[in-house]
């Protein structure tokens, strides 16, 4: 039996979503299409926008869908770049959080390396939050920044981020605000309007539906702060124009269902989950009486417990729970399959042996008392073997 | 007996088979990859034996098609300590290291070995062409890809946790087997060269680490023959490449004897000038008082076979562990020993001992 620790990774399907899925599987059309098929999958496509919109507090008009999270955040880091630098040649500063997800940062790189960008870090605490003062020293009077972007919770170690806050900041001072809320959306009230960002970024696959498929929340053009993105991708300009390709009906169809069914139970699945972790945590600490957690004790996605086992290589935790039939993560691992320390844990100041031996359980909507049962049984000894290994 | 066994896979096709076959010899395998440059672009290009991220991609497939779990170790600082700058630092002491058994001694059988160990694993497999059974190690029966003499440099510790699956086999029939087996590394080309010198430019390689250095080129008389850019670009029984100015005064060719880092000088002479009658070995590592095995330490001088580089032929020779020191009396001379390779005593096809080449001596002696 595996006990499945890894739901920040990805998520089983929900049952809603897979049937929703094979069904439009089963059936023809091109949505953009004007024939009755075309229309048959337009209204597939349609009411899961509305869906979606509704779940998260948007217009329908408001959701660009994608192939995920990596390029929801893509579109709205470089086109948002591209669109304010074209409409004022000054504006090249990004301001980026400093724990960002690699789909923001390496964005955010690679502007800086090919687009001229100025891209500056927002410090955070030891707890992997964004103080609002380091955004307002960040901005300066504003009018030099292309945008700022810092994500809703933080994919490593939970920590939630106080969005709605530091969007309101970016906003006085002219600035449009981008966040990843990936993580977030299937166990926070992720509110697009009320949070007062220009866009959103959200994926399938992390809240029980199916990989490949995410969506772009972007704010209409209404107010000159809010241009649209120029686009990654260029073609048959299907959504808004600023996101091409054809419509994924299927995935768009079962990404819908698990939204609307991670919606309906959020706040009990939220409580639920909070509970179960607070017993991990507490059993590992039980175990392991070294163990340090990670990230914002109280103000954390309630799936996530990340710890650090000082004297172990986060490599080796993992192999011998494995073994076991547990996965977990050791946090973000590069093409290769060689962590490099986190550069979440790095920000917040860890220090690299604490980051070298850390590991991240997420609990998710399969998740019941006998993972945390596993858990407990196995990482006592685990660690101290590791221990015996020591750090190479 | 059924041991927890850690393959190691550079993703090539002799460790992938090796892995298949300790597995299917009923043990419980799990592959690991030692990824040795923190930069895995760094050290080469292209998929030619290790170090590459295909290589680690080859080697996941493998394990893939074997049923086996798999990880990538990061064994990067590790490796460029002990062997890359080891390898650096020998040439400048005018010696001529030989990185793939430092890399054995210090690498898959200390760090990696080390680490499993303590992981729970009961031994390492590797891909080399050995025989080892109760502590005893042999020739591959592959002749021509042998690695005895790269593997003589581990302990009888080491080795008690070492398994060699592809020992009795030829090349040819591990590349059909490895195709029989579905593993798509079957026809890969085989990793020639020192793995982290990308262009095989190891004078370049060198040059780029320690520097231009000139200084003289010298006959065995002291005069000035020619010019160096750095004494470490030079191997004792180099002939190509010394580009000497003066001619010698009988027309012949002319070798590298010695090369002095100390006052930074390579001198050259004729053929017989290399030959070689006595060895000196440091850092000896005895493998022959294994139950059953001919020469117990401390013996006084023996008969058997030396031999002085890797794929290089055997002399006949007395030998003799002399304290801290293995002695090495050969019967006929032999031309071009460098300091810095390794001495492996064989009696037939079992290794006996080896030792680090510390100095020579030729007839005179």
């Amino acid at each position: 039996m595996v006990t499945y620790l890894d739901h920040a990774a990805t998520t089983p399907m929900l049952p809603e979503a897979i049937e929703a899925m094979t069904a439009e599987l089963c059936e023809l059309g091109n949505p953009s299409s004007l024939h009755a098929a075309g229309r048959r999958a337009r209204r597939v496509v349609e009411e899961s926008r509305e869906i979606i919109a509704e779940a998260f507090d948007a217009r329908p008009s408001e959701v660009v869908f994608t192939s995920g999270g990596t390029e929801a955040d893509n579109l709205a880091v470089k086109g948002v770049f591209w669109a304010r630098r074209g409409a004022d040649p000054a504006r090249t500063r990004v301001l980026v959080g400093a724990v960002e997800h690699h789909a923001v940062l390496d964005a955010a790189r690679w502007l800086a390396d090919h687009e001229g960008a100025r891209v500056e870090w927002i410090p955070v605490d030891g707890l992997g939050r964004v103080r609002p003062e380091a955004l307002r020293e960040a901005l300066g009077t504003g009018a030099d920044v292309a945008l700022a972007t810092v994500m809703w919770a933080n994919n490593e170690v939970g920590t939630v981020q106080p969005v709605a806050e530091l969007a309101a900041l970016a906003r006085e001072h002219g600035v449009p605000f981008h966040t990843d809320a990936v993580q977030a959306a299937g166990t926070l009230p992720v509110g697009f309007a009320a949070s007062g960002v220009q866009s959103l970024a959200i994926t399938g696959h992390k809240i029980g539906g199916p990989i490949g498929v995410g969506a772009l929340l972007l704010a209409k053009p209404a107010e000159p702060l809010f241009l649209d993105p120029v686009p990654l991708l260029h073609g048959g300009g299907q959504e808004r124009d600023v996101r091409s390709g054809t419509l994924d009906a299927p995935a768009i169809a079962g990404f819908a269902a698990a939204v609307q069914t991670a919606a309906r139970r959020r706040d009990a699945e939220a409580a639920r989950l909070a509970e179960l972790r607070d017993r991990l945590v507490e059993a590992v600490r039980a175990a392991v009486p070294g163990a340090v957690l990670n990230g914002d004790p109280g103000d954390r996605l309630p799936g996530n417990a990340h710890f650090s086992f000082p004297g172990c290589e986060g490599d080796a935790l993992l192999m011998l729970l494995d073994a076991q039939g547990i996965a977990c993560s050791t946090g973000s691992a590069c093409s290769a399959g060689v962590s490099q320390p986190s550069h979440v844990l790095m920000a917040m100041d860890t220090g690299a042996e604490r980051a070298r031996g850390s590991l991240r359980f997420t609990l998710g909507h399969t998740s019941t008392e006998a993972d945390v049962k596993a858990l407990a049984e196995a990482i006592g000894p685990v660690v101290e073997r590791a221990r015996r290994a020591g750090l190479t | 007996m059924t041991l927890r066994v850690l393959a190691a896979m550079s993703g090539g096709v002799d460790s992938a088979v090796a892995a298949a076959r300790a597995a299917e010899a009923g043990h419980d395998v799990t592959g690991v990859h030692m990824a040795l440059s923190s930069n895995p672009q760094s050290y080469r290009t292209g998929a030619r034996g290790c170090c590459t991220l295909e290589d680690s991609r080859d080697a996941r497939r493998a394990a893939d098609v074997i049923g086996i779990p798999f990880y990538v170790w990061d064994l990067a600082e590790r490796f460029h300590r002990d062997v890359v700058e080891d390898f650096v630092s020998e040439y400048a002491a005018g010696r001529t290291p030989n990185p793939c058994l430092r890399c054995n001694e210090k690498i898959k059988f200390a760090a990696l070995l080390d680490r499993a160990l303590a992981l729970g694993f009961d031994a390492v497999c590797t891909g080399h062409y050995a025989r080892l059974a109760g502590g005893v190690l042999r020739r591959g029966v592959d002749q021509g890809k042998d690695q005895s003499y790269v593997l003589a440099v581990c302990t009888p510790e080491q080795l008690a946790h070492a398994l060699f699956p592809l020992g009795d086999t030829t090349k040819a029939d591990i590349r059909l087997e490895a195709e029989r087996r579905g593993l798509q590394v079957a026809d890969k080309p085989d990793s020639h060269d020192i793995c982290f010198i990308a262009d095989g430019d190891t004078r370049g390689f060198l040059a780029g680490r320690l520097g231009a250095s000139p200084g003289p080129i010298l006959d065995t008389a002291g005069n000035r023959v020619g010019d160096h850019d750095g004494a470490y670009a030079y191997t004792v029984g180099q002939r190509k490449g010394l580009r000497l100015g003066t001619p010698a005064p009988d027309g012949r060719p002319r070798y590298v004897l010695d090369i002095s880092p100390v006052d930074n000088t390579v001198t050259v002479g004729p053929r017989e000038a290399l030959d070689v009658h006595e060895i000196t070995g440091e850092r000896p590592v005895w493998l022959a008082e294994a139950p059953g095995g001919p020469v117990p330490r401390g013996t006084g001088p023996f008969s058997c076979h030396v031999q002085l580089r890797a794929h290089g032929e055997v002399h006949a020779c007395t030998a003799e562990l002399d304290g801290d020191v293995l002695r090495i009396r050969l019967e006929r001379p032999a031309r071009g020993v460098a300091s810095g390779q390794a001495a492996v005593l064989y009696a037939g096809d079992r290794v006996l001992a080896s030792a680090t080449i510390a100095a020579t001596a030729g007839a005179a002696v």
